[in-house]
């Protein structure tokens, strides 16, 4: 069993230890084989984050190419068909390989500290979502390389360019008939390695979250990030399905030439809007969540008191997340559904208001009272609460059918979901890499540098997104190439693109001020924002692999606040429990795995073949078939020789200042 | 699971190294349920959502399906259940070879099961003339039914792999939450085909 991290203090006695079925046991702890194999959350944590950040700046830049195209009516900076892929491609990329895994990041690196566990339940398959993450975002993104590609590959493979049919994919633009290149196929096949990424990690999470919570850490003395990983979890386990099968459909359409949106045979495009948004809308509340959770934490930090009113934040999180299925068809209002279906989608909209405005008030009622200290993490916390609200705001506005009938399509409709999506969740994300910064690297960004990053971040991007509102307002439209100078659009875009570049400009001093912190930022102790929750009770940072030296043992709500109130009380406890533990064999590592990787790769190397390859002519066939079982038969192997290595792991002692004492390899763990 | 004192019986019901009781795996395999549920759940709509709107020309479901068949084969995938069950039931008092057997069981019940819907897809394509290409009703049946069967596949596949692992002597009460996972992943799958059997044959004949 991979529940390796105890709630209660009883190991098995290492009994007769059966030969591993195991071809090669990986044990670096450094260099790149040890990245590659790893199985602890914080690594994997760390590599979400690493490739969050990368696409975030490839996201960006596609973003600054479609502001630069805008800047002046009847530019030709890109063709129409370059913006359409690079609109396509920063929607795909935000969402799914930049917002999405920074989460998954933070979910990964803090959800287990919090909770008092050692690692997730399934240290492996954590890995496997990683890798199959990544395998996602390589074909996502391989259009890119379709020239070099075709030149490898032969000639005429039609590989050209990366997906370009909008990060909404409707039928029947995505038929074979209008887009006849692979790059939809990258895009089907890519989307879906994503879902299935994404699953896994829930499901990883949500046995966690259940099941590894230390002694005493009830559900309702959760840290609220936590809870908002579960709630989370939960809305990607039961809205991806959607999406999957509504691209499996569509491949289907493509691959096979079915006819789930041919409208010639009885197949309806409108069922593709529908599936789409199922999945959709609970996506917008899997990016938002997060970000909540993470502004839940910063807030009563620098505030100083506890948060206000938890059970009810912590309710409507859950309320939001149940309403985010009930109202996917306001993204529909236009297509003619109907009085009632639009009466109901609109009336389930300007409900989710309620819980969502719970929260804003539960945090004002947090800071309200408090002793700020306005520390960079805070500066982004609150500049969510504010940014998110204008978005919250614009929202309500397209609650309304008749008013979002005006609205659609329309750059209004741009300003609104940039306003909840970067003044939301970015600013809490970029906020969270602040606030953990210590924690994960045992440095701290500097407050100026912070400060600086964080207004050039803050007036960049008002500058670029209020202005949206009013061209949309005065009816521009969306996802069109260029404009002509007499619409009156002229001043409000060129402002936009200078906001743009400043943007840009904030994003790059943040980086910079990052990756300088890396290397030679002040490095500081644990703790150094005084915090609450049980990640900062970590003697040390970044923390030891085996994240608590004792399993912390829970009396109260900010649990680590408690303790550094009665500190005696807790030493007592914690040499009990140090020695209950070390009688029991230690504390149990697992052993590190190389499997879910190969699985990963197989499944890439079959994705590849099955969207990239050409079936005809006709020996194309045997090609794209044969590396596709190649791929099947990679990922079967690792499947199994992942089962067959078992979830063993071995033993470790520790003296009183967390050193290794000594290593037990090889403790049968069954 | 982990920690199970070296002598006492074993508690398949409450796994004392968890906050809740509930073994990991157990957990795990009923989230995924829980996601593999709206999998099902979608493609059920979109064959009920595109019932509703034959176009001219498609195949009239009466006239393709084989009612008499089905209701066996999906007979025989209850039966398999029960099987499962027994399995499940025998790996828990560490009956190894009991287990087998039921295993084995539930596997060729399976088995009987996807022969069946292999001889059913070969019947609809070469005597109904009904293809996954050429008719709304033909791409909305082998794409559900044939994911269905994918799961059974899959389902097979695991238990015949379980039969052989257990020879290796690493399959003994202790480990009978991996039997119990299967299980659950084995009834989940029948479960769905009630589903199916229900909305997409016996609806037809309402």
């Amino acid at each position: 069993m991979e529940a390796t991290v105890k709630s209660h203090f009883i190991t098995e006695q290492p009994k007769t230890p059966s030969k591993p079925l195991v071809l090669w046991r990986p044990t670096a702890k450094t260099g790149f084989v040890s990245w590659l194999t790893t199985v602890d959350h914080k690594r994997i944590g760390f590599l979400y984050g690493a490739f969050a950040l990368f696409f975030f700046l490839v996201g960006g830049i596609e973003a600054l190419l479609i502001r630069t195209q805008l800047m002046f009516p009847n530019n030709t900076v890109l063709t129409a068909q370059q913006y359409n892929t690079m609109f396509t491609m920063h929607g795909t990329t935000m969402i799914f390989l930049a917002v999405m895994p920074l989460g998954a990041a933070f979910f990964n690196f803090v959800m287990p500290l919090q909770i008092g566990a050692r690692d997730v339940a399934f240290p492996r398959l954590n890995a496997f979502s990683l890798w199959t993450f990544l395998a996602g975002a390589i074909i996502v993104n391989i259009g890119w390389f379709g020239p070099i590609l075709e030149k490898i590959l032969g000639a005429s493979n039609g590989m050209q360019g990366a997906p370009n049919a909008g990060w909404f994919g409707y039928a029947p633009l995505t038929a074979k008939q209008y887009i006849a290149s692979h790059s939809v196929d990258y895009w089907v096949m890519g989307l879906q390695l994503l879902g299935v990424a994404s699953i896994a990690a829930a499901l990883n999470f949500i046995v966690t979250i259940i099941n590894l919570r230390a002694p005493g850490m009830t559900m309702m003395r959760l840290p609220v990030f936590t809870w908002m990983t579960l709630v989370t979890s939960f809305l990607i386990i039961l809205s991806f399905p959607a999406i999957t099968i509504a691209l499996v459909e569509l491949m289907m359409d493509r691959q096979f030439g079915t006819n789930f949106f041919e409208v010639s045979n009885g197949g309806m495009p409108i069922l593709w809007q529908h599936l789409f948004w199922v999945f959709g809308h609970p996506e917008v509340y899997i990016l938002i969540l997060p970000a909540m959770g993470i502004v839940s934490e910063i807030l009563p930090t620098f505030s100083r008191k506890p948060l206000f009113g938890y059970p009810i934040v912590v309710f409507s999180g859950a309320c939001i997340g149940f309403l985010g299925f009930a109202v996917w068809s306001h993204h529909m209002f236009t297509t003619g559904m109907g009085t009632v279906a639009t009466a109901a989608f609109a009336l389930a909209t300007m409900a989710i208001a309620v819980p969502t405005g719970v929260k804003i008030f539960n945090w004002i009622g947090t800071i309200w009272g408090g002793h700020l200290q306005m520390r960079t993490p805070m500066m982004f916390a609150l500049g969510f609460i504010w940014m998110f609200m204008i978005g919250g705001f614009s929202g309500i506005m397209h609650s309304a059918a008749p008013a979002d009938a005006q609205q659609q399509d329309s750059y209004f409709v741009v300003a609104h979901f940039h306003y909840v999506l970067i003044g939301g969740s970015i600013f809490a994300l970029l906020g969270g890499i602040h606030y953990w910064f210590p924690l994960i690297f045992g440095r701290k960004v500097s407050e100026f540098w912070g400060k600086v990053s964080f207004w050039v971040v803050f007036v960049g991007f008002n500058v670029t997104f209020f202005p949206m509102h009013f061209l949309g307002l005065n009816g521009m439209p969306r996802r069109t190439f260029t404009y002509d100078g007499n619409m009156g659009w002229n001043t409000a875009n060129l402002i936009s693109s200078l906001g743009a570049y400043t943007l840009g400009i904030g994003i790059l001093i943040y980086f910079i001020a990052m990756i300088y912190t890396y290397y030679k930022g002040e490095k500081v102790g644990r703790d150094p924002w005084d915090g609450r929750t049980l990640e900062w009770s970590i003697k040390t940072s970044p923390p030891p692999e085996y994240n608590f030296a004792v399993t912390p043992t829970v009396h109260a709500r900010d649990a680590f606040w408690y303790e550094k109130h009665h500190s005696d009380e807790i030493a007592k406890e914690t040499a009990e429990h140090a020695k209950e533990e070390g009688a029991h064999g230690g504390i149990h590592m697992p052993f590190q795995s190389i499997y879910p990787l190969v699985a990963s790769t197989g499944i890439l190397i079959g994705s590849f073949a099955v969207s990239a390859l050409n079936s005809n002519p006709a020996p194309g066939i045997h090609v794209k078939l044969g590396l596709a079982i190649f791929g099947l038969i990679v990922m079967l192997t690792g499947v199994y020789l992942w089962s067959l290595e078992g979830a063993d792991g071995y033993h470790i002692h520790l003296d009183k200042d967390g050193n290794i004492l000594e290593d037990e390899p090889a403790a049968s763990h069954h | 699971m982990t920690s199970h004192a070296a002598t006492g019986p074993i508690d398949h019901h409450q796994d004392v190294t968890t906050s809740t009781g509930i073994p990991n795996k157990k957990l795990l395999m009923w989230a995924f349920l829980a996601s593999d549920c709206m999998f099902f759940g979608t493609l059920i709509s979109t064959h009920l959502i595109y019932r509703l709107h034959p176009p001219a020309g498609n195949p009239v479901p009466r006239d393709v399906f084989d009612v008499p068949l089905t209701s066996f084969s999906t007979f025989i995938l209850l039966m398999s259940s029960l099987m499962m069950a027994l399995a499940v039931n025998a790996i828990q008092k560490g009956n190894l070879r009991s287990m087998r057997f039921s295993l084995l069981t539930t596997a060729f019940f399976g088995s009987i099961f996807l022969g069946c819907q292999v001889w059913e897809f070969w019947h609809f394509v070469y005597e109904k003339h009904m293809t996954i290409t050429n008719s709304i009703l033909g791409t909305t049946f082998f794409t559900l039914t044939g994911t269905h069967g994918t799961h059974v596949l899959i389902g097979v596949i695991w238990l015949m792999s379980m039969y052989f692992y257990s020879f290796t002597g690493r399959l003994t009460e202790k480990q009978a939450i991996d039997v119990e996972m299967m299980g659950l992943y084995w009834h989940f799958v029948d479960i769905v085909w009630i589903v199916i059997f229900t909305a997409v044959y016996l609806l037809e004949y309402l």
